[in-house]
């Protein structure tokens, strides 16, 4: 393996302990007790000192931080304030759904984006261009929420296409059911991203020496863009829509609650507004990982493309 | 271009001539005048909100509730019979607050960080900017809603978090281009001229790179409206009964089978003046982008 | 005579630039023979390359536009569909760039992309294709072709690359191979290197060449015919001797008398100024001057740097330990006078920029000292180091990066003048306007912005911003390399003037041998981070004794046309790397005095 990807995993085991530290401390200086917090303000002393040997909160400072740790490295997040299953019980139950909604709606996002970018950047300036353009420009103006629910009014209210509450399981019609209008939400949010990346990746790439070159040799254009151009264009899309999946993510949290469907966006929700600690410490371990994990396809994938990089 | 106008053109004081480059970058793409009416309108609405509401927005009429748009409720009324319109003008200063003023905090701080790091580089770059990297590879949206749980949804508190969330991008920004006008010969010759790295820094790079971080930062308000809405849909928004975009369209949503206008409204206010930063902000990117690359 | 292969008649390329049309190309005639190579020669904005351009009808469709006629063996070009011109891109002419690092895709084999011409022009599968690709490698003497074959770009050096270009262009032996600039961006011994394997390859296929370039010296290498360019127009078109032996228009005149010749300098001991040239017909006014004696050789040298060592560490694996490192700069060891200019030369990466910027301390230097006016620089403070610094300037190559685009040409000027308190107010207006009449320019000029000056004016306001704190020292790295030949000798002029009214002293770090031999007292020849030759110019230049020098002065190409006939060997040497492993050590070697401050390295 070489030094790169070494490095970059590395990175993303430095980025795990980092963000664990960092929710580990948050957690501990959020103002108020958090057994106080959860027990509300008429709780009595011992109902709170219970709390807190529950929480774990009275061991020593190293104690928890080494408890925290390990179990969350060992997969024992705890247990739900609220419903008194473990933790990690809960997140594995809903993260499928949340899984397959990102990686569908990241599918779309490429397939409609990459192409269409391409096609903006050859007809520079042209209608295709300021179409192209506007259309993304509009497309990643919109909130999450706010398209959900024109696209739940108009499919699922008017036309009755598409149930109202997304969540079928079982055929693969009743699953694609559940996931068109979500997916499609977020994969048009996100093509509306890759576009715009894809497009000025391809503007800069197309004035290389290289692609004159190519022309200059008699390549068919076709092949100049989608073999020379093209090629060289992926190493920053690649790396860009990396980094959207945060958006992705986020937005798919909005997602889930217009479209009542189950998935971390309804979890961390619940969670929040019932105070779950615990369960609030779990989700911020489950989307690090996922980050982390991002993270480190995209580096792969990034290699894959780049001849330059194994080297270095 | 603008290449061919400096030939001719007698030369103009310097203010005049920071007025025309401006004048004449909104010209290079004329898009970005219709976002920068828009934007002007809003800011204007925002301002004026208690001279031009008709109805005191927190004012309930259970007698019109929930009624469709008409002569005396131009936008309708919500469920508990507030004039929708005058919610509408007050939430926009909600959001124009918040926005603006978390992204001057994360564009102060994170420039700042990303100077530093470009400028210094070595060590200190790798560890601020390795830093800078994990919190943007973080969902930053779930990150704000996080912090506003632990803070507690006030103003301030918004603010803060959604600044939180944006200084990373701004230390990125600042860092990208610090780094490529470092290595210019005019930097070098600035030190044989025994110039302090202080001066070089605010007299020499903050001027060369200052408006491409102005051009973010209208992007970034654009997303910091948007994150500010997306959080009091969620219910972690300034508390109600104050108006907000997004938590009108969080109340709408429960009728919403019956009474679309309750989330129309604050919808298409979101959606227009996020389109308006963001058609301004891509018009200014794309006219100042070619002159930097003209310099060479 | 035989028919041409190709041949342009009336060609005229415009350019729309701000919704208005612009002539790059007017009107412009002339013919290429079977087997024959014609060249054309110009400064910046003459539209050579534009010409190359038109002719493989490489300008965009959207704000370019050709009119005229190019025929290639008859045909014309620009009546052809843009299908029918793709065929001929690459197969009938083929075409060769400047930059070599930036001319090949970086993420396709160099096989793959010789091999590709052959598929699409060719129709020839995948094997066959590359089959032919790898015997083209061989053609173009790639050392090791078949290992070659799979690298991608970024494993090659430059004069490689080049190689491959050409491999790329030849592949289907056109008739035609137009050569833009082929080697302005390669090393004087590389560029050697490709002329000699252009010349070879076109005597073997028997094909005509059109090369554009700049350099009059590569010009009386490699042509039979000279076309003459200058703002789009046609000035010349003759015989390459009679163009170099005989110029009929004044604008060839002036190009040829501002271009320094290596072995002009035979017989004149002290630098010599450039003959004055008419602006508008190109005349030349009088016999070019010997400068004045500006050395003061009995003092205390201003400059005294000995033993200076410059290392970078390399650091690499997963924890970033040093690996190797770059020996940029080793035991380096000479002095200056006051009024004195030595000569710092070398192929790129032998050190020399490097060594300009340690002295100045603008790079941490490893070991050694600089005595500059007895204060040992390396061991300065930084307050001290700040006033030192003042008294030795610096001067860039590149004009449109040393100057800052945001800042009036005045307030460039006066921000030193300002900030160290030497004048204020009215005073400091005063020294600005002083300073831009000293470098030749007109004092009303300091409200402008950089971007509204020529390469040539930028390059006397940097000289200006260098001389406001009166420095003692200029160094100048490659300061006139990115000026067009005529441009290039007035800066030089104005530097010897300013020598001669200050007493500077100028440590001129150039790669260009002949404009070394032109202006400077003293030269020191580097080579992997060492002196390996120092002495005065007309020793080393009519006397080398190191053999690195000698086989840096055989590669500069001398515009005599009677040197066309001549054939170097054909080499494949490349420049070596001054990077070393960690226990590396310098093989034992020490400057002899082998005449009268006439230095070389050699073995204890």
């Amino acid at each position: 393996m070489s030094a790169f990807l070494v490095k970059r995993l590395g990175f993303a085991v430095v980025t795990l302990w980092a963000v664990l530290s960092l929710v580990f401390v948050v957690v501990r200086i959020v103002p108020g007790d958090p057994a106080q917090v959860i027990l509300g303000d008429q709780a009595d002393a011992t109902a709170i000192a219970a709390m807190r040997t529950r929480l774990g909160l009275d061991a020593p400072i190293a104690v928890q931080y080494w408890t925290f740790l390990s179990g969350a490295l060992r997969g024992d997040w705890g247990v739900s304030l609220v419903t008194g299953r473990p933790v990690i019980q809960e997140i594995l139950a809903v993260l499928p759904w949340t899984i397959e909604l990102t990686i569908v709606s990241m599918a779309i996002g490429i397939v409609i984006g990459v192409p269409l970018g391409v096609w903006a950047a050859i007809n520079r300036n042209r209608m295709p261009d300021y179409v192209t353009r506007i259309a993304s420009l509009l497309g990643l103006s919109f909130p999450p929420f706010v398209s959900a629910i024109i696209l739940l009014i108009v499919f699922a209210i008017m036309l009755r296409w598409f149930p109202v509450i997304s969540a079928g399981q079982g055929s693969a019609s009743a699953w694609f059911q559940a996931m068109a209008l979500p997916a499609l939400n977020l994969g048009l949010i996100m093509a509306a991203y890759i576009t715009r990346v894809a497009r000025s990746a391809m503007l800069e790439v197309m004035q290389e020496d290289y692609v004159r070159s190519a022309r200059a040799k008699g390549v068919p254009w076709r092949v100049v863009v989608w073999r020379h151009a093209l090629r060289n264009a992926l190493i920053p899309i690649i790396t860009i829509v990396g980094l959207y999946l945060g958006i992705l993510i986020g937005n798919s949290v909005l997602t889930e609650i217009v479209f009542n469907r189950p998935g971390l966006g309804k979890l961390i929700v619940g969670a929040l507004n019932q105070r779950d600690y615990t369960m609030l410490q779990g989700m911020m371990v489950i989307y690090t990982l996922i980050v982390v994990l991002v993270n480190i396809a995209t580096d792969l994938t990034y290699a894959l493309a780049d001849p330059r990089v194994k080297l270095s | 271009m603008s290449a061919s106008v400096h030939d001719a053109a007698p030369v103009a004081p310097p203010r005049l001539r920071w007025l025309k480059a401006t004048i004449s970058a909104f010209n290079a793409n004329k898009t970005s005048w219709v976002g920068l009416v828009i934007v002007v309108a809003v800011i204007l609405a925002a301002v004026l909100a208690p001279v031009i509401a008709p109805h005191d927005p927190l004012e309930q009429n259970i007698l019109s509730r929930l009624q469709p748009p008409h002569e005396n409720y131009y936008l309708g009324t919500d469920y508990f019979g507030r004039d929708i319109l005058s919610r509408l003008l007050y939430g926009a200063r909600i959001s124009l607050v918040i926005g603006i003023a978390s992204t001057v905090i994360a564009m102060l701080a994170g420039s700042l960080i990303g100077i530093l790091a470009g400028w210094y580089g070595g060590r200190f770059d790798v560890v601020v900017m390795q830093a800078m990297d994990i919190l943007l590879a973080f969902p930053s949206l779930i990150l704000g809603l996080i912090l506003v749980a632990m803070l507690g949804p006030s103003m301030e508190n918004i603010t803060i978090a959604i600044a939180l969330t944006s200084i990373p991008s701004f230390a990125r920004i600042a860092r990208a281009p610090t780094i490529s006008v470092k290595e210019r010969d005019y930097i070098e010759a600035g030190r044989a001229l025994a110039f302090s790295d202080a001066r070089i820094m605010a007299r020499h790079i903050l001027p060369n790179i200052f408006p491409e971080i102005l051009v973010m930062a209208s992007l970034w308000l654009a997303n910091a409206i948007r994150t500010e809405a997306s959080l009091a849909f969620i219910g972690l928004g300034v508390k109600p009964p104050v108006a907000t975009w997004g938590g009108m369209i969080r109340e709408g949503f429960e009728n919403i089978l019956d009474s679309y206008w309750l989330v129309l409204a604050p919808s298409l206010a979101i959606l227009i003046i996020v389109f308006a930063l963001n058609i301004l902000g891509d018009g200014l990117r794309d006219a100042i982008d070619p002159k930097l690359k003209g310099e060479r | 005579m035989s028919a041409p292969v190709l041949s342009v008649q009336n060609l005229q390329t415009a350019f729309r630039i701000g919704g208005q049309w612009r002539w790059a190309v007017e009107d412009l005639s002339f013919d290429v023979a079977p087997g024959q190579t014609v060249a054309i020669v110009g400064e910046s904005g003459s539209g050579k390359s534009v010409t190359a351009l038109s002719i493989m009808r490489l300008v965009s469709a959207a704000n370019g536009r050709i009119e005229g006629r190019i025929a290639l063996e008859g045909r014309d070009l620009l009546a052809l569909p843009e299908e029918e011109m793709r065929k001929v891109r690459g197969n009938d002419v083929a075409m060769i760039f400047q930059e070599p690092m930036t001319s090949l895709n970086p993420v396709l084999t160099v096989g793959f992309q010789i091999a590709e011409v052959l598929r699409y022009h060719r129709g020839l599968d995948r094997a066959a294709a590359e089959a032919e690709a790898l015997r083209m490698l061989e053609r173009v003497r790639i050392p090791s072709a078949k290992a070659r074959f799979s690298n991608y770009p970024h494993q090659l050096s430059g004069g490689m690359r080049q190689r491959v270009m050409i491999a790329t262009a030849l592949a289907c032996k056109p008739k035609l191979l137009i050569a833009d600039e082929p080697t302005t961006a390669l090393d004087v011994t590389i560029q050697a290197q490709i002329l000699e394997l252009i010349k070879t390859l076109q005597d073997e296929e028997g094909m005509s060449v059109l090369f554009i370039t700049h350099d009059m010296g590569v010009v009386a290498e490699i042509a039979d015919r000279v076309v003459v360019m200058w703002k789009g127009r046609k000035l010349e078109d003759a015989p390459s001797a009679q163009v170099f032996n005989s110029p009929v228009h004044g604008y060839t005149k002036a190009l040829l008398a501002a271009v320094p010749r290596l072995g002009d300098m035979l017989g004149h001991g002290l630098p010599l100024r450039f003959p004055r040239i008419d602006p508008d017909n190109g005349e030349v006014r009088g016999q070019p001057v010997e400068a004045a004696d500006t050395v003061k050789a009995g003092e205390a040298p201003l400059l005294e740097v000995s033993g200076l060592t410059t290392r970078f560490g390399i650091r690499g694996g997963v924890l970033g330990r040093l690996r190797g490192r770059v020996h940029a700069v080793e035991d380096v060891s000479f002095t200056l006078q006051r009024g004195e200019t030595l000569a710092l030369v070398g192929e790129s990466g032998c050190g020399k920029s490097t060594t300009g910027r340690s002295i100045l301390r603008l790079i941490e230097p490893s070991a050694g000292t600089v005595r500059f006016g007895g204060r040992d620089v390396t061991k300065l403070g930084k307050a001290d180091l700040l006033d030192v610094r003042r008294s030795m300037q610096m001067i860039f190559q590149d004009p449109f990066a040393s100057l800052n685009p945001r800042k009036s040409v005045g307030s460039a000027l006066a921000e030193p003048i300002l900030v160290h308190g030497l004048a204020k107010g009215t005073e400091a207006q005063e020294r600005v306007a002083d300073l831009l009449r000293r470098v030749g320019l007109a004092p009303e000029m300091g409200v402008r912005f950089p971007h509204e000056f020529s390469g040539g004016q930028r390059q006397r306001i940097a000289i200006a911003r260098a001389l406001a704190l009166s420095p003692k020292l200029v160094v100048a790295d490659e300061a006139v390399s990115a000026l067009d030949v005529s441009v290039k000798a007035q800066v030089l002029n104005l530097m010897l003037d300013l020598q001669a009214e200050f007493g500077l002293a100028y440590l001129f770090i150039s790669h260009d041998m002949a404009v070394v031999e032109r202006v400077s007292h003293r030269v020191a020849v580097m080579y992997l981070g060492e002196i390996v030759e120092l002495g005065p110019r007309e020793a080393v230049f009519s006397d080398p004794q190191h053999p690195y020098t000698r086989k840096l002065l055989s590669a500069v190409p001398v515009p005599d046309p009677a040197r066309r006939s001549l054939r170097r060997e054909l080499a494949v040497d490349e420049i070596p790397s001054p990077i070393r492993t960690l226990d590396w050590s310098a093989p034992r070697q020490t400057l002899v005095e082998t005449a009268p401050g006439h230095f070389v390295r050699q073995a204890l």
